[in-house]
């Protein structure tokens, strides 16, 4: 799927203090310095949108919010012009990430030991194997003319794709449906109520699952697990449950990863001495991994308020929408030493780019693991190469916040 | 130096199995395990001051 520049109903915002749009895309384009100018004159801002939301800037109030789930309900984790349905809780529509406690618990351990540091390391040969041949095709790309590639859809966005679908056991080819649920789901939520209902993620994973099902769900996949575990009170999960769950593995992995590897490269491209410092220092790394994740982290998460309360000295009331901006409290510098400027051997990096509290992202080690394969690769096969026009680099709406379209230059490669 | 950790607080992050191997194993969940009782060895002072400092979760605490 090619992205066209994002449309937008949207009017625009003339003061982000009291009226915040973070699906607009002039948020998309100036985030981090809304965050910083945020953070200096009004940590906590507001907005009437959506039916009144709040977007708190600085690390504390964010780590506050996501640690309290009494206060704060995760029903709702995309902001939306509608609240999800009361009677939805605490499963939510996409266990776990959706569910409050007590049914949290249960719903996340179940998922946990398939994505375990132990149990992911494993994916690490596919995810490796994914990135050549993505970087085979670049080459012969590259081959057949001209020196210009766009590093978000003709690299990034397909790991995390490719990577997901084998262990979901879905079809690779039908990477472009999922890009495409995803695009509504994330980027432009609340703006599309002229779909055809068979061209929905409900109608595909429905049939999918049936499909499942019927074949006697005995593969060793995500799905098939899903369809015959037990889950902590001794019985099979309803059917909403793995619907949920399965939109959410199938969701949550994409645009946050192909957001992760494309801002990373995006990096690389206009830095050479962090470029040069990669290939010759393989120790930092492991650093420089870190830093991608604090400085570009690419998820926001939302949540409602279960009661009337405050957030850094602000009344929200229930049912008002929080934005927990992780991407802003990476760059706090009450949080971090030169909070904004990356370092890529930064030793002290206590980001919270996959959240924090009970909700860590599940997929972490799945994520990292895609990230640093896809950097390596891409660096052992370009090292070199910078922005063929930054003019046309467009960062996505919503929030997952990443490049989309991310058109670079390899230098030494190509029309030679 | 001593090196203490909270399991209640631990999220599974994995960022101390990931610096320190030789310090944290992680369970079957992705939790972290500590591997050493309290004392730390002298060669990996350094490796539990970095675990500290990159847990997102403050789990983990050193002392001199
Ligand atoms: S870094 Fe902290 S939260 Fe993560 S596994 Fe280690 S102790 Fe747990």
């Amino acid at each position: 799927m090619t992205d066209t520049v994002p449309e937008t109903k949207r009017p625009p915002v003339e003061d982000w203090a009291t009226d915040f749009d973070h699906t607009h895309p002039d948020y998309a384009a100036n985030a981090p310095e809304i965050w910083d100018d945020l953070r200096e004159r009004c940590p906590v801002a507001h907005t009437e949108r959506f039916g009144g939301a709040w977007l708190p800037t600085k690390a504390a109030d964010v780590r506050a919010i996501a640690e309290d789930t009494d206060r704060f309900t995760s029903r709702g984790i995309i902001i939306n012009d509608f609240r999800p349905e009361l009677d939805i809780a605490p499963r939510g529509y996409a266990p776990p990430i959706t569910s409050d406690p007590p049914f949290h618990a249960g719903a996340r351990r179940l998922l946990l030991p398939p994505f375990a540091p132990k149990q992911i390391e494993a994916w690490e040969p596919m995810a490796r194997a994914c990135c050549r041949e993505l970087l085979d095709e670049v080459e012969a790309e590259l081959a057949a003319g001209g020196d210009v590639v766009d590093a978000a859809t003709a690299y990034a966005q397909d790991i995390p794709v490719r990577v997901i679908a084998a262990m979901l056991g879905l079809p690779q080819e039908d990477g472009d449906k999922f890009r495409m649920f995803i695009h509504r789901i994330l980027e432009t939520p609340g703006q599309h109520d002229d779909i055809d209902p068979s061209e929905t993620l409900v109608a595909y994973l429905s049939e999918k699952i049936r499909e499942r099902r019927e074949s006697g769900a005995d593969g060793d996949d995500l799905i098939s697990y899903l369809l015959t575990v037990e889950g902590t009170d001794g019985n099979r999960l309803s059917d909403e449950h793995v619907f949920g769950t399965i939109a959410l593995l199938l969701i949550a992995g994409i645009d946050t990863t192909w957001s992760a590897i494309g801002a990373s490269l995006w990096h690389l491209a206009q830095h050479p001495d962090d470029r040069r410092r990669w290939v010759e220092d393989p120790d930092v790394r492991i650093f420089a991994i870190e830093e991608f994740l604090r400085f570009y982290a690419p998820v926001t998460m939302a949540r409602l308020a279960a009661e009337d309360t405050e957030v850094g000295g602000c009344p929200v009331k229930k049912e008002d929408w929080l934005l927990l901006s992780f991407p802003s409290y990476n760059r706090d510098p009450e949080a971090f030493e030169q909070a904004d400027e990356f370092v890529i051997d930064r030793a002290r990096n206590r980001h919270s780019a996959f959240g924090l509290g009970i909700h860590r992202c599940l997929g972490s080690n799945l994520a990292r693991l895609e990230l640093t394969v896809a950097i390596e690769e891409w660096m052992a096969r370009f090292p070199d190469f910078e922005l063929a026009d930054p003019g046309t680099v467009r960062w996505s709406t919503g929030q997952v916040r990443g490049p989309r379209c991310l058109p670079v230059r390899v230098l030494g490669h190509g029309a030679a | 130096m001593r090196i203490a950790y909270d399991r209640d607080a631990c999220q599974g992050h994995n960022r101390c199995y990931q610096l320190a191997p030789e310090l944290f194993d992680v369970d079957e969940e992705g939790y972290a395990v500590l591997l050493v009782t309290g004392e730390v060895p002298a060669e990996l002072e350094e490796k539990a001051q970095l675990c500290a400092d990159n847990c997102p979760e403050f789990a983990i605490e050193v002392e001199a």
